[in-house]
């Protein structure tokens, strides 16, 4: 096993962490605030995905909106699932906050009909978005060779995403807010702040986390049908291994199960599958709320 | 002895009767593929309903463990194709399979034992999909993609296992004696030790009960009543595959077991009818493609409008129209 290759796995492993801490950042941001489980966040990828290819596919066939289409797709991606998540959370999950299981039953019954819906709007052909002519194509790293530059590119979304929430919830009023929610939704309530507003703004954040996930996941690889499942699992494999509601605890969770897939792939392809929930249950018997969750009061 | 009021007895003579008699009422499609689909599907949903009401656990991997049963049995099969290696016959494949899911039900008990409520929903749900997907990329034992096939189960009385007399009532005996099972094991000191851990586990804790213990064994007793539906639903299906023990078979178990009311064993029973109707009909009314669309909104509806299911609105229709006894309370003990 040479240098290069040992280097490539990582390499892989890494971008592909990146696109699951994207992704599964919402899922962890929504349970932190909320103790929502959104059992529909898989849903919400696909919709990101689904809705930004709608928007722009028309825009990279026409001659004059061709370079902006990419951009004008993610906005629309996470548009669309920023506002199912708030059509969700105020709709249906908003009233029965405080009942997890409900809440978690309601995340299935949408996701199910969700799925169906974008099989009947969409169809089911698989479809990949293409990115501008500056993230296309490899680029040359060192040791490695020649490497697609959008891979690459994921890594710095991903840290961008990471080094934004954390800004978003250390740094702002509404990170404020949201954390003394996490601590004491009633106290919160108490002080004048209107929490349903803030959980309402929050789910709308996670969504379209999951949207922007889709977006850039379909121009990784093609997209298809039934990844609303890999990614709602993925994003329980990583927050339940990382640690609920936290940036730091997702980011590692994220690290684990990429660099364990990919590696897992090539070491023993066929129990690659196996390789993550060893990890996870290992994770749980030694630390049930994961490396870096805290203990819930 | 299950504890039931004479009245209970009474009333579930009469169902059990009346299911006897079921054949000579209904068509073979009918017998096999609504009733005789429900029962063996509503053991499944049986065994969640078990964990859900009497412990509290709602577990998405009972699904998966029925799965592990009906590879079991596949692979032991003496006629399946692709021939395992241990060919074996149904008389030992079957106990053997049901063994296989009572060890699997207390190896997830054992992983989700610190967890509770929805931590409990989401590491069972990983692992369910984490066993789909893994029987699904195997090929040596498994057969990857496509399966084992021609898992037509055992003769009985010298007739084969299809034969929708035999399937059916096969299904029904077996019901039946896992539903009075569930009866009466919440009646005995370990199951009454079980809801007393649902009801606050730290109390239990203190009064002395090994409550890691008692959580693993109700989930291995959970494996052993999946594992007979398993069993049952591959001889149904004559094979297994990857993909009905995935994700949406987990989720379509958790629907009947939520539609039927996890408030009691039977609304597990009353969900697997309903789910096995719609699934049936359901192509009649909006076409077959949208099937999903049209469970989503029922589950979705029951949820929004009566989480404790069919059977819970039953018992409203029931008190509100002033039918129930007075005393009733004191008798079943089991509400909540």
């Amino acid at each position: 096993m040479s240098l290069q290759f040992i280097l490539t796995v990582t390499l892989n492993g890494l971008t592909l962490a990146s696109l699951y801490f994207i992704v599964a950042c919402g899922f962890s941001l929504i349970f932190g605030l909320m103790r929502t489980v959104n059992m529909a966040h898989g849903s919400l990828y696909m919709v990101g995905a689904y809705v930004g290819f709608a928007v722009y596919d028309p825009l990279y066939a026409s001659s004059a909106w061709a370079s902006q289409a990419w951009l004008i797709g993610i906005v629309a991606g996470i548009g669309a699932a920023a506002l199912v998540g708030l059509i969700m959370q105020v709709a249906f999950l908003g009233w029965m906050q405080g009942q997890e299981l409900r809440q978690a039953l309601v995340t299935i019954g949408l996701s199910i009909i969700i799925a169906d819906q974008i099989l009947a709007t969409f169809g089911g052909n698989p479809f990949r978005f293409f990115a501008p002519d500056m993230l296309f194509g490899p680029v040359e790293v060192p040791i490695i060779g020649r490497y697609p530059v959008f891979r690459l590119f994921q890594v710095i979304l991903a840290i961008a995403v990471g080094v934004g929430l954390w800004l978003l919830l250390n740094k702002t009023k509404l990170g404020i807010i949201v954390r003394a929610g996490v601590d004491d939704r009633q106290m919160l309530a108490a002080c004048g702040i209107n929490v349903p507003l803030v959980a309402a703004t929050v789910f709308a954040l996670g969504a379209g986390l999951a949207g922007f996930g889709g977006v850039i996941g379909a121009t990784a690889q093609p997209m298809s049908l039934g990844v609303d499942v890999r990614f709602l699992l993925m994003s329980l494999v990583v927050v339940i291994v990382g640690g609920m509601g936290s940036i730091g605890g997702t980011a590692l969770g994220a690290l684990l199960i990429g660099l364990a897939e990919q590696w897992g792939q090539v070491l023993f392809p066929t129990y690659s599958v196996i390789l993550t929930f060893v990890i996870m249950a290992t994770v749980l018997a030694v630390w049930p709320q994961g490396l870096l969750g805290r203990k819930p009061t | 002895m299950i504890v039931m009021s004479t009245r209970r007895w009474v009333l579930t003579g009469i169902g059990i009767a009346f299911l006897m008699t079921l054949p000579l009422l209904l068509p073979n499609f009918w017998l096999v593929n609504i009733f005789g689909r429900a029962l063996v599907y509503g053991i499944v949903a049986l065994s969640l309903t078990f964990l859900a009401h009497y412990g509290g656990f709602v577990s998405l991997a009972q699904t998966m463990i029925a799965g592990v049963a009906g590879y079991s049995v596949a692979m032991m099969a003496p006629t399946a194709i692709p021939l395992g290696d241990v060919a074996l016959p149904y008389a030992l494949a079957i106990p053997l399979a049901v063994l296989a899911a009572s060890f699997a039900g207390a190896v997830v008990g054992l992983i989700a034992v610190n967890t509770r409520e929805i931590y409990l929903l989401m590491i069972t749900l990983a692992l369910a999909v984490g066993f789909s997907l893994f029987a699904q990329s195997n090929i040596t034992w498994f057969n990857g993609y496509e399966g084992i096939r021609n898992v037509v189960g055992p003769e009985i009385f010298g007739r084969p296992f299809r034969t929708p007399l035999v399937f059916y009532y096969t299904a029904l005996i077996v019901a039946v004696l896992l539903y009075l099972l569930v009866l009466y094991v919440v009646r005995t000191p370990f199951g009454l030790v079980l809801q007393a851990i649902r009801d606050s586990d730290r109390r239990t804790a203190a009064i002395g009960f090994h409550v890691g213990l008692h959580r693993v064994a109700s989930f291995a007793l959970a494996g052993f009543i999946a594992g007979w539906g398993g069993v049952l639903i591959t001889f149904y299906n004559i094979g297994i595959t990857p993909s009905s023990i995935g994700l949406w078979a987990t989720v379509g178990v958790l629907i009947m077991a939520v539609i039927g009311g996890l408030g009691h064993p039977l609304g597990a029973f009353i969900g697997a009818l309903i789910f096995a109707m719609m699934d049936t009909f359901a192509s009649s009314i909006i076409g077959h493609d949208r099937f999903n669309t049209l469970i989503g909104l029922v589950f979705l509806a029951i949820v929004l409008l009566s989480p404790d299911g069919v059977w819970g609105m039953g018992g409203r229709l029931v008190a509100a129209l002033g039918w129930r006894r007075r005393n009733k309370t004191a008798v079943s003990g089991d509400t909540r």
